[in-house]
């Protein structure tokens, strides 16, 4: 039925002529087939892949409670993160980034330790509590001691993630009982899982 | 190694038929042979697949809110990588699909291969084609900018034409908002391009089952589809995909400022090819159709040519059956050709001549004509001045948006109401320049048919500004005083002309120094490096201006002089002291020494205890204040570049 050019050449140097002529066709149809697939295709893998540009804000120390509000004795307390915040277009003035526990304990009141409040596990919110003097997380019930060490068995592998902190004289003379003082932690959120501290 | 391949293909073809799949679609016969006529099909299914991946990919980073909308999509055109290529690939293939549909058009009733028995095969590529210019229509508003709010709202008034629950239906209320964007977004992304896949696997089907309709197959042997026809296919996809990329790079997909209520927008057009029935909605006689203009002509008659369109098979099948249908194709698009010529040149007509304020004399002996030439060149005028001024604003919302301060949380729009750059000479027009004359040292004028009355305000308080008020050559210019009456005959005048005409040269730097001095007080971004410089002969200023000059004799001035004789110079210039100006000139500190019936200056916020008694709000003063002042952000380039 069908007269296809290749198959009805009279002699055998016109039929491989159009053996060669059908096969550069072939191999042109699938080359320009794929330019014009690819074109719109890898530009749009590009935008796809645009978040991995992304990097977390760099940590900066956030001024997060006053002195006074973590009484040195070693019992962990909860406080909000506050702080501007991009998100894609949108500058936040104010919004609140995390959450952080600070301890103060009796021996070392001049040092605040300050633990993120996600869980290094799967990155649920750890809850303190106070009967059993430790943290513990809703979901995969990792358990952590008020120094952040893993109570084992837990599916968390590494220890709550500490941030630095630092205290600030905002008024008065240093070291006067007067001075008012505030600290400030350098809040960062690290990567759900693992043994090491990644920062997102 | 081979036979791995092969047995590995003999098993997925065992499992599927993949092989009989892939024999039947390659191995189409196509009578007489493969054809470039043929490619228009191939190509508009090309450009649909290109319109779903681009798509989908946008969709990721698109948010259809009135507060996100324009935001997102700024995001994606300026920040994301790749994103604007990925937005113009877009936005022109959209374009791209329009003009291949009329040549697939033109092409099917050309070759009636719309007749018997491709009948279903014409009519769901009609339905297709509605579909395709439903996706144009719900994707134009989605970047919610001002072009495409203005000219959806026309859109979707002409919906409402045939009953208002229509238009309240496609917008989600009464009103534009919110809704309205997930509800387009929803017709863009789900519904319509779900009916168009649907709707072409239809079109596939009876396209596969009656073949290509080749018009004289006798000549030139059959072929099949792969690879003759599937080369040509490729090198059309090819060339529509240059042009596409041609366009993005040489023109890129437009985002305007961002949708506005509140704000004319005179160059509201619909896309270009729905320019023809905006044309064509302009003809006086559609007001006698049922249901006036915008129904009958906006949905009646495109209705009944859609019917005329989907009777070819029908009428095809008379004698001259054929020929009226190629003569009725060949007057609708010649006709949507020409409205759209029309429209087009209307817009432009005042081409390079728009920035003259007259409209040049082109029939000089035919009254009447001119003035209908006159009246078509100022809406022309008006059009372009809009294109142009939408230009700036959308280059201002690009910096804004690009400024450390960001957008805020109530999206770009708010902050371009609180930008005295862009706000302040539109406050000016409406409230001031009924009075005030406005020309500044950047060149930027404020228009108005009316003569001033009262002094032009460009520059207001700097340097230069202040020494051409006290300068006698220059005080009673229409510039300063010589507009108003009050000021023309009043003691200010009279007290320069007299006086510094008299002065020496000594006399002249002491005066100067207090130009510098009062200039001061408002301190002027503009000016802050000179004030810094001349901190000491501004400190000499001021008390040469408390004493010796004389100013205080009826102005105060900080703790020097009386208030009530004339308006208080402390400040002068600066924020505050223009606020409380503007607010309130009648009070003491301004011309609270005039009568109440010669105040020069209405009083446009008097009731600071009862704003909804106020002319204008707080808000609006202060960026009239800031405007005057040249307080805005400019990104630091710029600044320097200054």
């Amino acid at each position: 039925m069908v007269k296809d050019s290749g198959e009805t050449g009279s002699s055998a140097m016109s039929d491989s002529d159009e053996q060669r002529r059908g096969f550069f066709k072939r191999v042109l149809a699938i080359v320009i087939g794929a330019i014009v697939c690819l074109v719109p295709g890898v530009t749009s893998l590009v935008v796809f892949f645009d978040p991995l540009r992304k990097r977390g804000a760099a940590a900066d120390f956030i001024s997060v409670a006053p002195l006074d509000a973590v009484p040195a004795d070693g019992l962990p307390r909860r406080f909000q993160v506050i702080a501007d915040r991009t998100d894609a277009w949108n500058r936040f003035v104010d919004e609140p980034l995390g959450a952080v526990y600070l301890v103060r304990s009796a021996e070392k009141p001049e040092e605040v330790v300050a633990f993120n409040a996600l869980c290094p596990h799967l990155g649920c919110f750890v809850s303190y509590q106070a009967s059993r003097d430790g943290f513990f997380c809703p979901c995969h019930h990792s358990s952590f001691q008020t120094d952040g060490e893993i109570i084992e068995p837990s599916p968390a592998e590494r220890p709550l993630d500490r941030l630095e902190t630092k205290i600030e004289t905002i008024s008065g003379e240093e070291d006067s009982q007067a001075a008012k003082r505030r600290i400030l932690v350098k809040f960062q959120n690290f990567r759900a899982g693992g043994t090491g501290k990644v920062p997102k | 190694m081979m036979s791995t391949v092969t047995s590995l293909t003999a098993w997925l073809d065992n499992r599927t038929g993949y092989r009989r799949l892939l024999h039947e679609a390659l191995y189409e016969n196509i009578p007489g042979g493969a054809r470039w006529r043929y490619v228009w099909g191939s190509t508009l299914v090309f450009a649909f697949m290109v319109q779903v991946v681009t798509g989908i990919v946008l969709w990721m980073a698109y948010s259809p809110s009135g507060h996100t909308a324009w935001e997102s999509v700024y995001y994606i055109e300026h920040e994301m990588q790749g994103g604007s290529l990925l937005r113009g690939i877009h936005h022109f293939t959209a374009q791209a699909m329009i003009v291949l549909m009329a040549l697939h058009l033109m092409q099917v009733v050309i070759c009636g291969a719309y007749r018997a028995p491709r009948e279903f095969n014409f009519w769901t590529g009609l339905i297709l084609m509605q579909l395709v210019l439903g996706m144009s229509l719900t994707g134009y508003l989605l970047p919610w900018d001002q072009k495409a709010y203005w000219a959806t709202s026309v859109a979707t008034n002409i919906m409402g034409s045939g009953g208002d629950w229509i238009r309240q239906v496609a917008v989600g209320g009464s009103e534009y908002g919110h809704h309205t964007l997930s509800r387009f977004f929803a017709m863009h992304a789900g519904v319509l391009p779900g009916l168009i896949m649907l709707l072409l696997v239809l079109h596939l089907l009876f396209f596969r089952k009656h073949g290509v309709c080749a018009p004289n197959p006798e000549g030139k042997p059959d072929q099949y589809f792969w690879p003759d026809q599937v080369l040509k296919d490729a090198v059309a996809c090819l060339a529509v995909l240059v042009v596409v990329l041609g366009l993005t790079i040489w023109k890129g997909a437009d985002l305007g400022a961002p949708a506005d209520a509140a704000s004319p927008y005179d160059a509201a057009r619909p896309e270009w090819y729905f320019l023809f029935l905006f044309q064509f909605l302009k003809f006086p006689f559609l007001e006698h159709l049922p249901g006036g203009a915008e129904f009958g002509g906006g949905v009646l008659i495109p209705m009944l040519v859609m019917a005329l369109i989907g009777l070819m098979p029908i009428v095809g099948r008379w004698k001259l059956g054929h020929v009226f249908n190629v003569g009725l194709l060949f007057v609708l698009l010649g006709g949507a050709g020409a409205l759209t010529g029309i429209a087009y040149n209307q817009d432009n007509m005042a081409g390079n001549t728009y920035n003259a304020e007259n409209p040049p004399e082109k029939f000089p002996d035919d009254a009447q004509r001119q003035e209908q030439f006159a009246n078509a060149w100022q809406a022309s005028k008006n059009f372009l001045e809009a294109i142009d001024a939408a230009k700036r604003e959308a280059e201002r919302a690009e910096q804004l948006a690009k400024a450390p301060a960001g957008i805020p949380p109530t999206g770009m729009r708010s902050l371009l109401r609180n930008d005295a750059k862009t706000q302040g000479p539109v406050l000016f027009k409406a409230h001031c320049a009924t009075c005030h004359s406005y020309r500044d040292s950047r060149g930027v004028v404020v228009r108005t048919d009316q003569q001033p009355t009262a002094p032009n305000l460009g520059n207001f308080g700097s340097r230069t500004w202040i020494a051409g008020l006290l300068d006698p050559k220059q005080v009673l210019t229409q510039k300063y005083f010589s507009s108003a009456e009050h000021l023309r005959d009043g003691d200010m005048a009279g007290w320069v002309v007299e006086n510094v005409g008299e002065f020496e040269a000594e006399d002249l730097e002491d005066l100067n120094k207090v130009v510098m001095a009062l200039s001061a007080e408002a301190a002027l971004k503009s000016q802050q490096e000179m004030d810094e410089k001349d901190a000491d002969a501004i400190a000499q200023g001021r008390e040469l201006l408390k004493e010796t000059i004389g100013c205080t004799d009826c102005h105060k001035f900080h703790d020097t002089g009386d208030a009530g004789l004339a308006p208080d110079l402390t400040g002068y210039g600066s924020r505050e002291w223009l606020i409380g100006m503007i607010s309130d000139p009648a009070h003491e500190r301004f011309y609270g020494h005039l009568d109440a019936d010669v105040q020069p200056m209405p009083s446009f916020a008097p009731n600071a205890q009862r704003p909804e008694e106020n002319w204008l709000r707080a808000r609006e003063i202060a960026l009239i204040a800031d405007w005057l002042r040249g307080q805005w952000y400019e990104p630091l380039q710029s600044q320097a570049a200054e």
